[in-house]
């Protein structure tokens, strides 16, 4: 914020440089951890326990592994399910809330009705119950998380094309013969395409930070996966005697993450919705 | 206009309980579902590590007992029907019946969740209050700064670290477990309880405040740009006295009915935070019954949050439709 208003910048500029500082960090994080080979996290004995230190930015854990590295790979694995999570998601709200929108009011009401069921249990307890029938592991996690997070954007898609099919230049066009198709390709997709994108960004903190809940609790990524969640569920063991880098560091790096992809999705959504735009 | 009033609030309520009724089969049958989907598998879940010990026809006859080898539509009809003449199987690990458990486990969760749910209620609508009147000052911007970041926050993590400062740098409370170990069930008194509950409520207060701060600043931002407020304003009223002729009113019902709204959140944040705590909640409950594979105490656990959840929505539904009095005007229109 500080930064913004020294380079005298208005939103769209510093949502465009927060994107870019983010994928720049999103990038490096993700590269380095499928780069590093399991060499970096091998376990030294001769550093057990260590503070952090500049040889060990993060300290180092019981069996001695740089934490630093760790937490990389953590933290593109945690990227990695998210990603996928939230795209399978938002597919899975895209489809729903186009047929609610388009496809009559019986349809209208199944969608709004499945809407109602899935946001009935708390998603914690429908990720558990998801994690459970799928036995674990990644699968469970991603379908997991693709179950759970689609109502929300789908309530927003399933409006927004309600709203534009209502609208005068879409009413006139169908008035001209231009077909459904034609309607949907050229009049509702630019409106609902910049909605999806936000709705992406937006959904993708939420599915990391349930990733890392799942994985904490035991029934998400297996324990040989360098995951977050697991690192930090590992650390209680060790927190009473004091080791407390052990789940500070992973920790707040996980919350940066987060909270930028949630600050630029804010941002964009505010950047496309008319009556913000002009700040 | 009164008994106009009451009938709506009938036909409104019947409506709510055939929903209801409708989403708790729908989750029942899918929760079932999926149980039957996993593949973990159930006779070794029970038996546990005795399984070395059971041989093929002695399985065959457990599975025969249990009805494991029947149609799933039979075996859900079966389990169906027994819940509800109010029977919800028995629990694998506890060895207890599940109603039991689940009702147990329910008021030590009760105590932590009403706890966290009272104090965040207060602390956030106090915090959006106060950025509110102090629209783009220093205060408002950590208050905003503050929400978003915590509602970036991983719910456990903050519990991490609350057992890092409090439990172990300080040695103020307790690291875990909602009783002493090594003491008797009933010799433990009313303060042991308390302070094993304080960490547990903290984490989940501080977690909680984000929502209800940012919607209550939002909704009295709008309130303090309406023309009786310029005009109050104009009059020479200002500061507490404004808000507390003008603002509170308009603010206190929907910080409440969000409060009730948010009852799934509660719940989730309950689960992570009585597992980073160990203490003996639903959410425990939960997390246990999902790994040791207690099939019948993930269900009930299931049915349970979802009645949950609906309760809170329910009342926040109700409040609204009592209290407040221009939904109470426009039902009469629109009653459905």
């Amino acid at each position: 914020m500080q930064l913004s208003k020294q380079l005298n910048l208005n939103k769209r500029q510093s949502t465009l440089l927060a994107c870019i500082v983010l994928s720049i960090i999103v990038c490096a994080v993700v590269l380095t951890g499928f780069l590093y080979d399991e060499d970096r996290i091998a376990s030294n004995l001769e550093v057990r326990n260590a503070a952090p230190s500049f040889d060990h930015f993060f300290g180092t854990d019981w069996l001695g592994r740089d934490m630093f590295s760790r937490t990389i790979m953590g933290l593109s694995l945690s990227i990695g399910v998210g990603l996928v999570g939230a795209i399978g998601s938002a597919s899975i709200s895209i489809i729903l809330g186009v047929i609610a929108a388009t496809m009559g009011k019986v349809a209208d009401s199944i969608v709004t009705w499945l809407i109602d069921l899935f946001l009935s249990v708390p998603h914690l307890v429908s990720l558990i119950l998801i994690a459970f029938a799928f036995g674990g592991g990644f699968k469970g996690i991603v379908f997991g998380i693709a179950l759970t997070h689609w109502p929300s954007l789908a309530r927003v898609i399933r409006s927004e094309v309600m709203q534009v099919r209502s609208l005068d230049f879409v009413q006139v066009s169908r008035k001209m013969g231009k077909s459904r198709w034609w309607i949907a390709k050229e009049h509702i997709m630019p409106h609902i395409v910049p909605q999806i994108i936000v709705g992406i960004l937006l959904l993708f903190p939420h599915a990391i930070l349930h990733e890392a809940a799942v994985t904490f609790l035991g029934l998400g990524l297996s324990p040989h996966e360098p995951a977050i969640g697991i690192i930090l569920s590992e650390s209680m063991r060790y927190l009473s005697v004091g080791m407390w880098w052990l789940a500070f560091f992973p920790g707040i790096c996980l919350l940066i993450i987060v909270r930028m992809f949630d600050k630029i999705g804010d941002n964009l959504r505010m950047l496309i919705d008319p009556h913000h735009a002009h700040r | 206009m009164r008994w106009r009033f009451t009938r709506n609030l009938g036909i409104f309520l019947f409506w709510k309980a055939i929903k209801m009724a409708s989403l708790l089969v729908a989750i029942s049958f899918l929760s079932f579902l999926l149980v039957k989907q996993s593949p973990i598998d159930p006779i070794q879940a029970y038996v546990g590590a005795d399984m070395l010990n059971v041989s093929p026809e002695q399985r065959e006859r457990i599975e025969e007992y249990w009805g494991l080898n029947e149609p799933i539509m039979e075996q859900f009809w079966s389990w169906g029907s027994a819940i509800l003449s109010g029977d919800l199987g028995t629990s694998m690990i506890y060895r207890l019946p599940v109603s039991e458990v689940i009702g147990e486990r329910f008021i030590n969760s009760i105590a932590l969740m009403s706890t966290a749910w009272v104090l965040s209620g207060i602390i956030g609508f106090s915090m959006g209050v106060l950025a509110a009147m102090k629209k783009d000052t220093w205060i408002d911007r950590i208050i905003k700064w503050y929400c978003y970041t915590l509602a970036s926050t991983p719910t456990f993590w903050m519990g991490l670290l609350l057992l890092i400062v409090f439990a172990v740098w300080l040695n103020w409370f307790p690291v875990g477990m909602g009783v002493p170990a090594g003491v008797l069930a009933e010799d433990v008194n009313i303060m042991d309880r308390i302070k094993h509950l304080i960490l547990p409520a903290l984490t989940l207060s501080i977690i909680g405040v984000a929502n209800i701060a940012l919607h209550t600043r939002q909704k009295l931002i709008e309130v303090l740009s309406s023309d009786y407020v310029v005009f109050a304003r104009a009059r020479g009223e200002k500061g507490f006295t404004l808000f507390w002729r003008h603002g509170l009113r308009n603010i206190a019902l929907p910080a409440i009915t969000l409060q009730f709204a948010a009852f799934s959140e509660l719940f989730g944040g309950a689960v992570l935070a009585e597992q980073v705590f160990s203490y003996p909640g639903l959410g425990q409950a939960t997390v246990e019954a999902g790994l040791r594979g207690d099939v019948p105490l993930l269900l009930g656990l299931v049915l349970f949050s979802a009645i949950f959840v609906f309760v809170g929505n329910l009342i926040a539904d109700i409040i609204y439709r009592v209290v407040d009095p221009r939904t109470r005007k426009e039902q009469s229109y629109a009653a459905k």
